[in-house]
């Protein structure tokens, strides 16, 4: 290719000013991206994806500076240009689309001003003309009832909605360059679809060039032409998509693609295979090959010296002494890992059931906006975060529940578990009622159910040692003598494979990955029937999902717990559960075995979540069944099926007004829906 | 900023997670505490030193802390020695800030008043503490009604001007060491209240304390063993600025003639006697405001300069 690329970054290195020293956080780095492609940059937190767009927009803060190499655009240096040269830049010719659509919009501003205040800014446009080509622009990035919109306030606008505004403000000036730092990841996964739907179709329409940061690989290859994949601030791998997904040369993009759970494989027929170790610190990095130290292929000369990034094959570089080996070798990553054999006792019938839900209800109550309100005079209006649900785990059994957020999947885990009082309904746990509250539960009932939960940094208090907090558990539930508790915290610290020398460790001393199995470690202290898992592993990188998906998996199977997965990843949900419940606005919508679940027939909802799941696979043909509009408030939900106002197979008045009814597919597989089985099977994902 | 980050950066810098020797086991808890507290020690010291601010404001209060501790060393005169044939003398090679007006030596008033200020000033704003504590802690922890009338109660005693809340509850009790202690105290517990009730209410909804629900744990327990400990960080903070708000209200009552009792060595009183006389001798006046507000400004630098730069480099 002749023509100029649209950013050239040649030998990037920045480094971060800390109080002790300098972090080196991206090394070496060199890209090229031309017009209408569009290059993804994939990596763990941490490797320096996003300081890599920063330092091209030279947003790095206070503290962080390029060290070395240049950054071309259109041929000209970017770098060392007065302040004033980069706002016009930047307006004009770059634009940047982040993270978190709500903080990137003004909320006190209205949509039409936010979009318009940049044409009239940098062109100087009449505000008749600004608004008229905002309101184009919204229509380009398919903007529902784009007229309406205009007027809004950011508030008002739901979170894909909030992204298309940023993305139809970064497409505004026409930009050359358009920098995506990672725009789906805040959002539910058939949003993400409808987004990335949108990303694919404005680049084959303006020929923007586009780089796109995500640590999703599935993302990455519905968007992207060209992935570079980075490792500790350096890229290790760049080429291609179609030839890194199909013959990855570096042992860790191979890492990170067995490690992802695969949305199309049954439980047990995949074991995933997580990346030893984490990635090293920016301020000792090992003195050879950065990837030696948790790389399965390490051979001596690795840490010899650092590898340099060669074109082995036509565009596809790689930073790896042995990936000459792999040219040629399809699917050489794969040859590990695939265990054909299904989970032992899984098509045992087991009728005991641990726990049952029945008609249960959690409500919230929306706080009293008037006067008369507050005097009781108003009626009460309750947020129903879960509504009506009933369904039964069986002993040594998970349920998977999936759903996007907002659907009472963590109300009704709370609910469960005694932290949020039931408004009606009844729960039944090892044959006692535990409809009441905590508070009211006596401790042997308590002990036999307990919990895991999402977030790493909050789920271990940062005030004591790791060791004391698993054994605070051990000595309230006086499990076992209290001279044998430091013996007990260590076997169980080995048993998700810490060890011993994790006892006096603080929490923040601990990744995300260790401070969730520190979580398991005390949720399995009291050896509790049944664990609760809500969204595990939805903070962590995929290397580290893997392993600690694989460590639930192998406490199942030692002591026979019931657990219950909830999880928004359907993927993570099939590598793990035997049953699933899909839930939508406070309601089951289907529920079934696993298997059932996965294939047709589908509630259009069910359908329209599997089509949403990106896969990592650029050669798929990306699906077609999207879902639009917002979810509906709980306060207010909507009658009849409450799916009605998103469903595409909407049929009118009897979705809207009659409450679906329930249709038995064998095997306990149910669908709630007004359509007819034979039309149920007809959808497909 | 979150409080969360801010609790933990404020006992120790962001830095990368170092490798912790393993300790061998018969070293027992009392090495391992000591090598944690020690490790503390450095990082609180690495903090100061990183930020000018807090240097500047520790030498001024150690200055004074060493004026207290050693006042008797320091000083030839007793602070409460008249001398009739030399009042309101100016600096000389005796006294070498001059007498006041009943011919006592500043120099030596100065430093026993920095005793008295740095023993009352700590111990009414611990005081302040555990009453903000007590009533701050369940009132973020439960909300609702019992929220409610904490703060309301909290509203009213936070209505009445500071300096006008002393006067009244001096008044009342009549001054006395002890007296000084607890106007100051009540009056400052309000705002501390309101500080653990805002940091409660934040860390109650951490998934930390649903773990402690879910082993049974009391309400009291939860309060104390899981969610004040996180407060710290602020708190800290907060004690540092307050000990130079109460170094001030001390003074400002002895200035009122609401503090401590003659013939005590107190520096607002020094003020308040001493302005009368100002025309004739300014140096009991002038050492005894420069005292205050060397302390005040030096408590407050040191506070503020902790506190920016434990919050730096995020």
């Amino acid at each position: 290719m002749e023509q100029t690329p649209v950013l050239k970054v040649d030998g990037l290195a920045v480094a971060y000013k800390t109080r002790k020293r300098d972090i080196h956080a991206v090394r070496d780095v060199s890209f090229e991206i031309y017009s209408g492609e569009n290059l993804g940059l994939v990596g763990e937190s941490g490797c320096g994806k996003s300081t890599v767009a920063y330092s091209i927009v030279n947003f790095l803060g206070p503290n962080g500076r390029i060290v070395r190499g240049n950054i071309l655009f259109k041929g000209e240096p970017l770098h060392n240009r007065s302040e004033k040269e980069l706002r016009r830049l930047r307006g004009a010719d770059i634009s940047m689309v982040y993270q978190e659509p709500m903080s990137a919009l003004n909320p006190s501003m209205r949509i039409q001003d936010q979009l318009a205040e940049s044409l009239i800014t940098h062109r100087g446009m009449p505000r008749s003309e600004a608004y008229g080509k905002s309101l184009q622009a919204l229509k380009d990035v398919y903007m529902p009832d784009a007229e309406a919109v205009m007027l809004r306030y950011p508030h008002q606008l739901s979170g894909g909605q909030q992204q298309r505004v940023v993305i139809a403000m970064a497409l505004l000036n026409n930009p050359s360059l358009l920098i995506m730092d990672e725009p789906t990841t805040a959002l539910d996964v058939t949003v993400e679809a409808a987004v990335l739907d949108l990303i694919a179709e404005l680049k084959e329409r303006y020929q923007t060039a586009t780089l796109y940061i995500s640590h999703n690989l599935g993302v990455v290859a519905r968007v992207s032409d060209k992935v570079g994949v980075m490792y500790a601030g350096e890229i290790v791998e760049l080429a291609s998509t179609r030839s890194i997904y199909q013959s990855p040369l570096h042992p860790y993009t191979m890492g990170l693609m067995r490690c992802l759970p695969d949305v199309d494989a049954p439980k047990g027929t995949r074991q995933l295979l997580p990346i030893e170790g984490r990635v090293p610190s920016p301020a000792n990095l090992p003195s050879g090959c950065i990837f030696a130290p948790r790389c399965p292929h390490v051979i001596a000369e690795c840490s010899a010296q650092r590898p340099k990034l060669v074109e082995l094959t036509t565009g596809h570089h790689v930073r790896c002494i042995r990936a000459g080996e792999w040219i040629g070798k399809d699917m050489v990553w794969l040859d590990q890992g695939v265990s054909t054999e299904p989970c032992p006792d899984r098509d045992e019938a087991s009728p005991e059931k641990t726990l049952t839900v029945q008609n249960a209800r959690v409500y919230y109550p929306v706080p009293f906006k008037t006067v008369a309100g507050l005097f009781g005079l108003e009626k009460r209006q309750y947020v129903r975060a879960a509504d009506d649900i009933s369904l039964q785990v069986k002993r040594g059994r998970t349920l998977g529940i999936v759903g996007e957020s907002g659907c009472g999947k963590s109300t009704l885990a709370k609910a469960i578990v005694g932290l949020e009082p039931l408004y009606d309904g009844k729960i039944e746990f090892l044959n006692m009622d535990i409809s009441s509250p905590l508070n009211k539960r006596k401790l042997n009932v308590i002990r036999e159910l307990q919990m895991v939960f999402q977030d790493p940094n909050g789920t271990l208090n940062p005030s004591y040692c790791v060791g004391d907090q698993i054994a605070a558990s051990l000595r309230r539930f006086h499990t076992i003598p209290p001279d044998q508790v430091q013996g007990e915290v260590e076997q169980l610290l080995r048993s998700v494979k810490l060890d011993e020398s994790y006892y006096y460790r603080l929490p923040r001393q601990l990744s995300g990955g260790e401070k969730q199995r520190v979580g398991i470690a005390r949720a399995i202290a009291s050896n509790p029937a049944m664990v609760i898992c809500d969204e595990p592993v939805s903070a962590l990188d995929v290397s580290v999902q893997a392993a600690v998906l694989n460590l639930l998996l192998e406490i199942q199977k030692t002591h026979n717990t019931t657990m219950i997965l909830i999880s928004h990843d359907l993927s993570s949900v099939r590598f793990f559960s035997d049953d699933v419940a899909v839930m939508y606005l406070g309601r089951v919508v289907e529920i079934g075995p696993c298997e059932a679940i996965y294939m047709p027939p589908n509630h259009p909802y069910t359908a329209a979540l599997l089509a949403a799941v990106p896969r990592p696979d650029p050669d798929l043909e990306p699906s077609r069944v999207r879902l639009t509009g917002r979810v509906p408030s709980a306060v207010n939900p909507p009658s009849g099926c409450r799916f009605h106002t998103r469903c595409p197979f909407y049929m009118g008045d009897i979705c809207k007004e009659q409450e679906p009814p329930e249709r038995d597919f064998g095997g306990g597989h149910k669908i709630y829906c007004h359509l007819s089985q034979e039309e149920l099977e007809q959808i497909k994902p | 900023m979150s409080t969360a980050s801010f609790q933990e950066d404020i006992a120790r810098p962001k830095q990368p997670p170092q490798p912790v020797a393993p300790l061998p086991e018969q070293l027992g808890a009392a090495r391992r505490f000591f090598a944690g507290l020690w490790k503390r020690v450095r990082d609180l010291i690495e903090i100061i030193t990183a930020s000018p601010t807090a240097v500047v404001g520790l030498i001024m209060v150690l200055f004074w802390v060493f004026v207290a501790v050693f006042a008797p060393l320091i000083t030839t005169y007793s602070p409460l020695e008249q001398d009739y044939k030399a009042i309101n003398q100016p600096p000389s090679a005796a006294h070498i800030l001059g007498t006041d007006q009943l011919g006592r030596d500043v120099w030596s008033r100065l430093a026993y008043g920095a005793r008295t200020i740095l023993t009352l000033g700590p111990a009414s704003v611990l005081v302040a503490f555990l009453l903000g504590i007590a009533l701050g802690l369940p009132s973020g922890y439960y909300g609702g009604a019992i929220d409610e009338t904490v703060m309301r109660i909290l509203d009213a005693l936070m209505a009445f001007p500071t300096i006008l809340l002393y006067m009244i509850i001096i008044s009342a009790v009549g001054p006395s060491h002890f007296n000084v202690v607890i106007a100051i105290a009540i009056g400052g517990a309000p705002g501390i209240a309101r500080l653990v009730r805002a940091l409660t209410m934040d860390i109650r909804t951490r998934e930390y304390v649903a773990a402690a629900k879910l082993r049974g744990d009391s309400d009291f327990t939860i309060m104390v063993r899981e969610i004040l400990p996180n407060c710290r960080g602020p708190l800290i903070v907060d004690f540092l600025m307050r000990i130079g708000y109460a170094a001030f209200y001390i003074g400002t009552l002895g200035f009122l003639g609401l503090g401590l009792p003659p013939p005590t060595p107190d520096w607002g009183g020094m003020v308040q006697q001493g302005h009368n006389h100002m025309m004739a001798n300014v140096w009991p006046v002038l050492s005894a405001t420069l005292a205050i507000i060397t302390l005040v400004i030096g408590l407050n630098m040191f506070a503020d300069g902790v506190r920016e730069e434990s919050m730096r480099y995020q």
